[in-house]
């Protein structure tokens, strides 16, 4: 079992979501995130005045998947969030101890 | 007393209209000041108070409605026991007297012109509502909450009501002929200068200017904004204190001015960054509708027009001097929009009062004087003397909370915790 948590481009969210529901993935777990890599930040305007802002905001999508479909969901995320410009985020895959579904108590691959 | 008058008018011969206009209350005009005293309070409760508060973090987003809410109770209640008599009672050149302390004496029957005099007090209060609420944008984030209510309850009565005697109430200023329709010295130089010295005197936030300090909802200030424009028809319009062709120009120029003003300062911002801002729109709005309202009974709309334009101009590179060159922590730039505006609606008020500018002409200079030079000196006169005066009361006022409040501002940690959790247990926003 493999947590991969993918930080993508906000707007590329619907076709990631879409994409990832088409190769059979029935769950995750997104947030609001900001961060800042080698895009660095941006500039903003108030007032006749720029403030650099360094982090942008991003999306940090996390989905629990079998071992089997990890290359899967790693090769549709990189088909619909990638532009090629900088700033598209990056995908990390970490391995799951255990899993548990509160509401039957299933464990592990029952539970994803 | 309408049979009385019947009679009066039959048996003299004197029309209805002009006797009206001395001595009888007159409906119409009475109508149109009660509904301009709802728009200028509007202008605070919730315009200036939903501005302001876009423009803060939001950890002290409550701390700039509860201080707008706090100061317009205070303001009104000084304004009837004693602030309004200050200003309006007859005194002498400088200042009124306690001839008018809680109204006594003020009946419904009691008129100023041809509306009650209770009106006239309640229209004037807004005005004595906003001014210190407008300070609120220079000390914002930082300054202790019992100091905000004790500043502004004193400055009222210190600066606003003897300025406003100065100006309106009668006093020196008024007799040489003066031109400040709706408050450019009386509301927003006095506000502007009261704003510069409070950032100077309580320093800046901590982290300025090295950490940007953004806006946290600038929805929240266009709608702010958008109060302000239609609540300033009242304030410009209501100024004429009738229902006429003077309040009528009135707000016509006041909205040409900040049309010009939004669009000049929009169209700064998209040459030198590329980009027009939302902000920047309504900033310039209110920049134009500042600087035309010393100016909006005695101008016309040409010359509004140039009072717009030159305000967006003006105000734009006010604030980013203040600003980023001299870096005076005046949070939401009070000084620099309404200061500056004041001052240079002030000062255009004798110029484009002329009736000799063609397109551009106004509607002539004060009785007695008959030249542009002459007008222009009275008027900077009172630019000279209500800045001086008010920076020095100002900051005695400052020094004086400070002792009795045990410093202005809150402490590092309770700063960086913010206003809302630190003065008022609680949180604006708990999403």
């Amino acid at each position: 079992m493999k947590l991969i948590t993918a930080i993508i481009k906000p707007y590329k969210m619907d076709d990631v979501r879409n994409a990832l529901s088409e190769i059979g993935i029935e769950g995750m777990t997104l947030t609001e995130v900001k961060g800042f890599g080698r895009q660095k930040g941006h500039t903003e305007l108030y007032r006749g005045a720029e403030y650099s802002v360094d982090f942008l905001p991003k999306i940090k999508v996390e989905l629990a998947v079998q071992h089997e479909v990890v290359d899967r969901v790693i090769e549709t995320i990189l088909e619909t969030a990638q532009t090629g410009k900088i700033g598209d985020g990056k995908i990390f895959v970490t391995n799951i101890e255990s899993i548990v579904r509160i509401r039957t108590g299933e464990l592990d691959n029952e539970a994803i | 007393m309408k049979k009385l008058l019947m009679i009066f008018v039959l048996f003299t011969g004197v029309a209805f209209p002009s006797f009206a206009s001395t001595e009888v209350l007159n409906g119409a005009n009475t109508a149109w000041i009660l509904t301009s005293t709802a728009l200028v309070l509007m202008m605070t409760l919730p315009g200036l108070a939903l501005f302001y508060g876009g423009l803060v973090r939001r950890k002290n987003i409550l701390s700039i409605l509860m201080q707008c809410f706090s100061i317009a109770a205070l303001s009104s209640i000084l304004w009837f026991v004693v602030g309004y008599s200050l200003a309006f009672g007859e005194g002498n050149a400088w200042i009124g007297d306690f001839s008018k302390v809680l109204m006594v004496g003020i009946t419904k029957e009691t008129l100023v012109g041809d509306i009650p005099e209770s009106l006239f007090a309640l229209f004037q209060m807004t005005f004595a509502v906003i001014t210190p609420a407008l300070i609120i944008g220079a000390y914002a984030e930082r300054m202790k909450f019992s100091a905000v209510l004790i500043f502004s309850g004193l400055w009222l009565l210190v600066v606003y009501s003897p300025v406003t005697h100065w100006v309106w109430g009668g006093g020196w200023l008024g007799q040489m002929g003066i031109y400040d329709f709706a408050g450019g010295i009386v509301v927003h130089i006095t506000c502007g200068v009261a704003a510069l010295v409070a950032a100077v005197v309580l320093g800046p936030r901590y982290g300025f200017p090295r950490t940007p300090m953004l806006p946290h909802n600038l929805t929240m200030t266009v709608t702010g904004a958008g109060l302000l424009w239609v609540g300033w028809f009242g304030f410009n319009g209501g100024s004429a204190l009738a229902a006429n062709g003077d309040a009528a120009m009135a707000m016509l120029v006041t909205h040409l001015s900040a049309s010009a003003g939004a669009l000049t300062w929009a169209a700064i911002e998209w040459k030198k960054f590329g980009k027009a801002s939302v902000l920047g729109a309504v900033t310039g709005m209110v920049a134009g509708l500042g600087t035309i309202t010393p100016a909006s009974g005695f101008v016309g709309p040409g010359g509004a027009l140039i009072i717009g334009v030159s305000a967006g101009f003006i105000c734009f590179y006010s604030t980013v001097y203040i600003k980023q060159k001299l870096k005076i922590d005046d949070c939401l730039d009070v000084f620099p929009v309404h200061g500056v505006g004041g001052i240079l609606g002030t000062l255009l008020a004798g110029v484009l009062s002329s009736t000799e500018l063609g397109a551009f002409s106004g509607y002539g200079y004060a009785e007695g004087i008959t030249t542009m030079i002459g007008q222009v000196s009275v008027q900077l006169v009172g630019i000279g003397s209500v800045i001086i005066y008010t920076a020095i009361m100002s900051y005695l006022l400052f020094k004086l909370v400070a002792v009795m409040t045990d410093g202005l501002r809150v402490d590092k940690e309770q700063e960086i915790t913010g206003l809302d959790l630190i003065e008022h247990d609680e949180s604006g926003y708990n999403l």
